[in-house]
């Protein structure tokens, strides 16, 4: 007569796919920020992602033999394509971004038993594998930075006949204006000069600072403002109570102490804290990226260790590692110990603290 | 983990800022209790059947004294408890005759069915003689200095009174035990945390002066040196009542009883947060101190009582009045005057909602209790119960009707959620892989069923469900396992008892055989005496003997009438058949 079911029968305030929707809506300012400084490519690269996606997983979930229409409107897919745009380089090729979203959808989620079974943080298997098969494409078809490239000293802006159509053109077809070349375009980004230079020798800080092409007021040159963009929507993500506080502010003040403490000894050949929080992906890293529910850690104490543990393979990989791009490493080794993380890190339930007190007192009794 | 927080500073008596601790998880929930808490109590008519169920509480079923055919008063004891057991007794919530004594419908979420007397009510609705404790009235001190806690405590148990608050454990046995430990503060309960319950408000809004007094018999009893009172401050009008009440017992009982005594009874307004109301979160919030796992608040020296329990022993103790009839909260989007009606027990749910007004069209579901832990009834034809709260009847899109649950993205919005720091996420795998140890350690007898990590669960997972299937199958292989171990254990018993009955068999046909030979021996002596007899013709006389025997017994078995005997032709055919395929399978037939 009446409907029964089990307690409790409010209704509740969030599901799967809101949460998808408002993370994807958080990285909007990024996105529109990366797209000023990189130019159309990133938006190509967002909108290539997503058709790949959704493809790739509604393939996956026929083979599987899961409701697919049920399974597609958990938004799960279009942010994992969103998060593999914007990393990508902005004038990746359309094979690139395949790539990546097949290895990211099929193999890293799926393959693994579908949403909530991956291990490994999808979008950052895709970039590291792109990174480890394809490293020139990953690192040299970054388009220079507008505020780069409209510099004086540049007579003939090759940006200024690079629009929308020719970045597509470019990343479908590879055909570039004339008289424009890819060297022309692109160049290495704020992460990699520091890498290549500073660190290995060739150059001091206060060299490059000259050159006027890695730094600029508060991180490297463009990515500063893409990552104060992030950081905005990561603090809208935070008030909201979609992500909590402990995995980005302890993955950022891990990063932050390391450059702190090390840049201190050799400020010569060390960048600034400031530039290692606002480079590269930093803050997409610590609010959009490591924050993943599937493959982060879930207890507070487990969170904490999560964040500082990536914070600090960051410092360690852009320092001393073979890539200057060192988020998806990081992520991906840390994902790896969170099964260890919640199990060593389980909270004290209510009322087994001053069992536990009874239990060591009577041990130290005898 | 427990931060203090200021209480607000809206006391008007006393201008004291009491520390309060805060537990982990919970949730914020919209109230909707301002649709129910604005009137008065109303009283409902007597209903023309009542069904009493003999089991409205946690232990032993009460003991039946009254027949078919009965005619009872209202008050009346249908059903005793046996001394020294843990029970209550059920009374006549209304004169009539008892037309029936059987299995109905009670409120339960499986649909149980439970033993109820059933009354056809006269209308007179005439009371049996009470005998009050204390007259009505003599609210002073010295009126509850002249009884003693024993007399007392018979009276709530006469009465018949159980917690109200929903653990429904017979009130009298936990003041005994709370007497007999070393008690040092009562917490009543207060909070009404569940939304849409209203009942404790408006009870607290109407009748503070008997809330006190029941409070202050209890404080006797336990023997507590404070009572904090403990209330959501979504509750400012019940909160001003009873404090109002506190100052005015003390004015009025005419003793100069000093500021110390009177800071005895405190009434401390707690955060708005689901579960405050929850046991464990109160006595955490009001005193910091967390009860052991698998003890009772009474071990660390509380004891927590709900203050609609206060009243009703205020009731029995000033009035003599049995528990016969509660506080109803009747309520939701399908109920047209949503209001607190106070109901004889026993009265059919389908009665109440007709008398509050209802659109039965609009009706979705009906929930006994709350709607994070109250359950949806499968019918209306149930009675009210000691445990009756509230009474929700939403409309369509109201509440939420399960979507299909999609799975778990380990966002642990349970475990940041959960007010025993428990991690809901990781029982739910072993739950559903039924992993009953792993679940276990992960401590899910600790859960208190608050429903917390369901609501909000972004992936629509059952997760209260889960656990308590889990709890029931963890219950059942205990079971099973008693059970296994008790006829393990019996027939370890019975080998033993053979063994001894074996042993002692021969022994004694040792001790006859020593016998025998001791007998033999003299024999054999008589018999060298006179030497005439020769050995061997005793021998053949004995095979003889044998044959005879055997061939005599042969006789008597072949006389015995088999099933086998008297076959059909066919059915032999078939027996044969059987044999031969035995018999090609090298087995040994049976029948040969």
């Amino acid at each position: 007569m009446f409907l029964a079911q089990s307690s409790p029968f409010l209704k509740p305030g969030l599901s799967v796919s809101k949460m998808m929707l408002v993370v994807t809506i958080a990285m909007i300012p990024g996105i529109l920020t990366a797209t000023w400084v990189f130019g159309f490519g990133v938006l190509v690269n967002i909108f290539l992602a997503i058709v790949f996606a959704l493809s790739f997983e509604a393939l996956m979930l026929y083979l599987r033999r899961r409701p697919i229409k049920v399974y597609l409107k958990d938004k799960s897919a279009l942010l994992t394509a969103v998060l593999i745009g914007v990393a990508l380089p902005a004038l990746a090729p359309w094979w690139l971004t395949l790539v990546g979203v097949f290895f990211a959808i099929v193999v890293a989620k799926h393959l693994y038993g579908g949403l909530g079974y991956n291990t490994f943080n999808p979008a950052m298997v895709a970039y590291a594998i792109l990174l480890i098969s394809f490293p020139a494409e990953m690192t040299t078809y970054w388009q220079t930075p507008a505020m780069l490239a409209s510099q004086a000293g540049v007579i003939n802006n090759p940006q200024d006949s690079f629009g929308l159509l020719a970045t597509i053109n470019f990343q479908l077809f590879a055909q570039l204006p004339s008289g424009v070349t890819l060297d022309a375009l692109t160049s290495a980004t704020p992460l990699s000069i520091v890498r290549t230079s500073v660190l290995s020798g060739s150059a001091t800080i206060a060299e490059i600072e000259t050159l006027g092409t890695a730094f600029g007021l508060l991180g490297g040159i463009g990515t500063e403002w893409v990552n104060l963009a992030f950081l905005a929507g990561g603090l809208f993500m935070l008030r909201k109570g979609l992500i909590n506080w402990h995995i980005p502010i302890s993955l950022l003040a891990t990063l932050g102490f390391l450059s702190l403490l090390f840049g201190s000894f050799e400020l010569d050949s060390n960048p600034s804290p400031l530039f290692h929080l606002f480079s590269g992906a930093t803050m997409l890293g610590a609010f959009f990226i490591a924050t993943d529910p599937v493959t982060a850690a879930t207890t507070n104490k487990g969170r904490i260790i999560f964040g500082a543990g990536i914070g600090a393979l960051i410092y360690i990989i852009r320092t001393w590692g073979g890539y200057p791009d060192a988020i998806a490493f990081a992520v991906l080794i840390m994902n790896m110990c969170v099964p260890l993380l919640d199990y060593y890190t389980q909270p004290v339930v209510y009322g087994h603290s001053e069992d536990n007190q009874d239990e060591q007192s009577k041990q130290d009794q005898p | 983990m427990s931060q203090p927080i200021s209480q607000p500073a809206n006391n008007t008596i006393k201008e004291t800022i009491r520390r309060l601790w805060s537990f982990p998880g919970g949730i914020k929930l919209a109230g909707k209790k301002s649709s129910s808490n604005h009137q008065a109590i109303t009283t409902i008519e007597i209903s023309r059947q009542l069904e009493i169920p003999l089991t409205q509480h946690i232990g032993q079923e009460a003991e039946l004294i009254v027949k078919v055919g009965d005619k009872v008063l209202k008050g009346q004891v249908l059903a005793y408890a046996e001394k020294d057991t843990i029970s209550a007794p059920v009374h006549a919530s209304s004169s009539g005759t008892i037309i029936a004594i059987e299995e109905r419908l009670v409120p339960h979420p499986s649909g149980l069915k439970a033993l109820c007397v059933v009354i056809e009510t006269d209308g007179y609705d005439q009371w049996i003689e009470c005998t009050p404790l204390i007259g009505e009235g003599k609210n002073t001190h010295q009126s509850i200095a002249t009884v003693s806690s024993e007399q007392i405590r018979n009276q709530v148990a006469n009465a018949g009174i159980v917690g109200l608050g929903g653990a429904l454990f017979p009130s009298a046995a936990k003041l005994l035990t709370a007497e007999k430990k070393h008690t040092d503060t009562l917490i009543i309960n207060a909070a009404e945390c569940e939304p849409y319950i209203t009942c404790d408000d408006v009870l607290m809004r109407s009748r503070p002066e008997e809330i006190v007094l029941g409070i202050l018999l209890i404080k006797k009893i336990v023997g507590a040196k404070k009572c904090l009172i403990g209330i959501e401050d979504n509750k400012p009008e019940a909160y001003q009542a009873l404090t109002k009440a506190i100052s005015g017992y003390w004015k009025n009982s005419g003793t100069s009883r000093g500021a110390e005594a009177e800071a005895a009874i405190e009434v401390i307004q707690v955060p708005t947060r689901y579960p405050a109301g929850g046991e464990k979160q109160l006595i955490q919030v009001l005193t910091g101190k967390e009860v052991p796992s698998q003890k009772l608040p009474m071990d660390i020296g509380v004891i927590c009582h709900n203050v609609s329990t206060a009243a009703a022993i205020y009731q029995a103790v000033y009035r003599g009045e049995p528990l016969i009839s509660r506080i109803v909260t009747i309520t939701g989007g399908a109920v047209k005057h949503p209001q607190n009606l106070e109901v004889p027990l026993g009265t059919p749910i389908r009665d109440v909602l007709n008398q509050a007004g209802w659109d039965q069209d609009k009706a979705e579901k009906i929930i006994m209790g709350g709607p994070m832990m109250g359950f949806s009834l499968p019918s209306i034809d149930i009675p009210v119960t000691k445990a009756t709260n509230c009474i929700l009847v939403s409309e369509k899109d109201e509440l939420a009707t399960p979507p299909p649950a999609m799975p778990c993205i380990r966002c642990a919005r349970c475990a940041d959620s959960c007010p025993m720091s428990l991690l809901p996420q990781q029982m739910y795998w072993y739950a559903k892989a039924r992993d009953l140890e792993k679940i276990q350690d992960y401590n899910i007898f600790d859960c208190i069923e608050c429903g917390c990590c369901s609501y909000v669960c972004p992936s629509n997972i059952p997760l209260v469900q889960y656990f308590r299937y889990a709890k029931t199958e963890i219950w059942d292989d205990e079971r099973e396992r008693n059970k296994a171990n008790l006829a393990r254990e019996r027939h370890e018993f019975r080998q033993e008892r053979l063994e001894k009955v074996k042993l002692a068999k021969a022994e004694a046909a040792r001790l006859r055989k020593e016998k025998l030979a001791k007998k033999k021996a003299e024999d054999k002596k008589k018999t060298e005496q006179d030497a005439d007899k020769p050995k061997a013709s005793s021998n053949a006389d004995l095979i003889q003997e044998a044959i005879a025997r055997s061939k005599a017994k042969k006789a008597q078995q072949q006389s015995q009438k088999k099933n086998t005997d008297n076959l059909t032709e066919v059915q032999q055919k078939k027996i044969d058949e059987v044999n031969k395929r035995r018999r090609e399978r090298g087995e040994k037939p049976h029948s040969e």
